[in-house]
């Protein structure tokens, strides 16, 4: 202590007081330079998706797909640049509102885009209406998220889950098929799907004669495949994604069902899974907004573009990310790049005609795509489009007030 | 349910509960020899699933990929021991928890830093790809019998090794009493060494021989380590034997409660747990 005396101290104190000095100037000049830019500063755009666990890969496309959009206008959407915000969602509905909260609160976006797993979406819904932060939803098919819970502010450009599975009714009634099984997991998506399925399959006068359920995300079919041997239904429905659609194509193949029962499925049960499955997949039918083999010239476009820039095949999440990027497009060129006048922006995209490699497509008033759904056949480790197996179809929206 | 479908559901429960028994004995051995609780040996499961997948891609054959990645396992194993598992003997079993499970983070990281996000599947060799006919319409995998038979001989293999042979009986004395053992000469940390590397291996070759029917993807390991701990803790920290029982036990509880009670499949074995400790609170058996 002896060595340190005053002349010391002062010195070190006024180098300390000429750092921190430097070091505050340095962090308010970006928000200064930002204000001094005025209506030049990014966009804000929240991404809320799964990176990691059994849906990464979905996250990963959905990202895709939307960047994909922004690079196509030279990076700009109504004349602003948009600066991205990433939270991993890790499909995980308890972390749902924290984690839509550091988008909203924390890093205060002006757009959330997000999400994959209909539990996350749900937790986010909360937050998202009391902030009434705008949202663009390119993925989660929670019926809620347009139906109960709907709001000026929320958007979605993917499907709701009865969509996906209503029009199996009529394609099975086609086929001759009386009764069916359906077989998925036992979450919000699983159900709404079950529930999707079964209007529609008893509209058209068949019988659901029992609904199978695995907790989620469990894979262990064994259990309920010899089940469905022993029911011998005309027709299996299944709904499961990812990870889980892969093993369960597989083990249907395995245990001998695959020639016997025919299996049907709303799309995700064979989207990004071929590759993973061989020949397990071949001959499966389903229903969705998209489909390989489209050959339209926006599609054949879009698929080109995609492989070029991420030497992948792009699948239905990344065109949905692509119809959200294309959807906040409209929505900027519509107030002119003004993300302020949220009423105007809001405006623009319910008007807007988004034409999708899916096909053109508006948004009903609860702000769901009305689409057509084809039905698709594997072949060749595609989702072959074989027709379109219900046009225009609009959900319901059960429960919205807006 | 008749009488066929009855036995085709035991014959389930048992080939669930046998892959099981492999992956939740290695996790057992070293809680009960080593007192290490290994948070970390779902991501062993899941490093052979990948390890047998990029292995199988570049060989084409997945026999000659689980033969080439077994060595690679041991060898991770004896290394994790010696840099990190070898500190924390003497510590509480709270930092043993912390360290396996920082553990757990890192091995994700490195997963999809590695092999990335992606789902994939892995062929089943040529010769065990069929089907057995059972009934008109459901056939059984010849795979997976493949894998409950397989699953069985391990488990003799570690009766053997445990109970007749001298290194099961230092294995034995040294989860009794760790000192003695050193002070009559037996080099302990040699044991121990390769006691972690055999259960590391007993993951990895679960999961390699697991992959064809499961596929490869992300979090697969904390699926199987949640119910890994179940095994372990109906039967009885350390025993092996226990870990064989309860694994079947569960197995049978979880295919017959997802067909009987499809409402609270979920639960089941949780709720066999429950069932287990009221009655027996160290699990069915104690040591060895």
């Amino acid at each position: 202590m002896s060595d340190y005396n005053r002349r010391d101290f002062l010195k070190s104190s006024a180098a300390l007081a000429a750092f921190s000095g430097v070091s505050a100037a340095g962090t308010l000049l970006p928000a200064a330079m930002a204000r001094a830019q005025g209506a030049s500063a990014k966009v804000r755009v929240g991404l809320m998706l799964p990176y990691t666990g059994t849906f990464a890969q979905l996250g990963v496309a959905i990202e895709n797909g939307f960047r994909l959009a922004l690079a196509e206008r030279g990076g700009k959407f109504g004349g602003r640049e948009l600066e991205f915000f990433k939270v991993d969602d890790e499909s995980d509905p308890p972390k749902a509102p924290e984690n839509a909260n550091k988008l909203v609160q924390r890093d205060k976006v002006d757009v959330v885009v997000g999400t994959v797993h209909s539990g996350v979406a749900m937790g986010m819904a909360k937050v998202i209406r009391e902030s009434g932060t705008l949202w663009i939803n390119p993925n989660a098919g929670a019926d809620e998220v347009t139906g109960v819970l709907c709001a000026p502010n929320i958007f979605r450009t993917s499907f709701s889950n009865w969509q996906t599975t209503h029009a199996l009714g009529k394609v099975l009634k086609a086929k001759g098929h009386k009764n069916a099984v359906f077989i998925t997991w036992k979450y919000a998506a699983g159900e709404q799907m079950m529930a999707g399925f079964k209007e529609g399959f008893e509209k058209e006068g068949g019988k659901l004669t029992k609904e199978l359920y695995l907790p989620f995300p469990q894979v262990e079919f064994q259990a309920l495949l010899t089940e469905i041997a022993s029911i011998k239904p005309d027709a299996v429905v299944a709904f499961f994604a990812g990870g889980g659609a892969a093993k369960f194509l597989k083990d249907y193949q395995a245990a001998g069902l695959k020639g016997k029962i025919p299996l049907y499925g709303s799309g995700f049960l064979t989207d990004g899974v071929l590759e993973a499955v061989g020949d397990a997949g071949e001959g499966v039918e389903t229903t969705l907004h998209y489909a390989d083999g489209l050959d339209t010239k926006k599609d054949n476009a879009f698929r080109l573009a995609y492989a070029k820039t991420y030497k992948l095949q792009p699948d239905v999440y990344a065109v949905q990310g692509y119809d959200a990027g294309q959807l906040l497009a409209a929505g900027l060129d519509g107030v002119k790049g003004n993300v302020g006048d949220k009423a105007g922006m809001i405006k623009a995209m319910e008007a807007a005609k988004i034409d999708s490699p899916r096909g053109q497509w508006t948004l009903s008033k609860s702000h769901n795509p009305v689409q057509d759904m084809y039905l698709r056949k594997v072949v060749g480790k595609q989702n072959k489009v074989m027709g379109v197996a219900w046009k225009a179809l609009a959900d319901p929206a059960r429960g919205c007030k807006a | 349910m008749d009488t066929a479908f009855f036995f085709i559901q035991l014959l389930n429960g048992l080939q669930y509960g046998l892959l099981l028994f492999l992956v939740a004995c290695g996790l057992t051995l070293i809680f009960g020899i080593m007192g290490i609780i290994n948070l970390a040996h779902g991501s062993f499961y899941m490093i052979g699933a990948y390890i047998a997948w990029s292995l199988a891609s570049m060989t084409g054959n997945l026999l000659l990929a689980i033969l080439l990645g077994i060595p690679l396992t041991v060898l991770l194993g004896m290394l994790l021991e010696a840099l990190l598992f070898r500190h924390l003997y003497a510590r509480d079993h709270l930092y043993q928890v912390l360290m396996t499970y920082g553990l757990i983070l890192v091995f994700e990281e490195l997963r999809s830093i590695v092999w990335g996000d992606d789902v994939h599947g892995v062929a089943v060799p040529g010769m065990l790809s069929g089907s057995i006919p059972l009934t008109d319409n459901l056939s059984y995998p010849v795979y997976r019998l493949a894998i409950s038979g397989v699953c069985l001989m391990l488990a003799g293999g570690l009766y053997w090794l445990i109970q007749k042979t001298r290194l099961g009986m230092m294995i034995r004395a040294g989860s009794t009493n760790r000192e003695m053992v050193q002070a009559l000469g037996i080099n302990i940390k040699l044991l121990y060494t390769l006691i972690f590397a055999l259960g590391v291996a007993l993951a990895a070759f679960a999961g390699m021989i697991a992959a064809p029917v499961s596929s490869v993807y992300p979090n697969m390991g904390a699926q199987v380590l949640i119910i890994c701990f179940v095994v372990v803790v109906i039967g009885g920290i350390g025993s092996v034997w226990g870990a064989l029982l309860a694994s079947l036990l569960i197995g049978l509880t979880d295919t017959f409660g997802k067909v009987l009670l499809p409402e609270y499949a979920g639960v089941s074995t949780y709720l066999l747990m429950a069932l287990v400790l009221l009655w027996r609170p160290e699990g069915l058996f104690k040591r060895i």
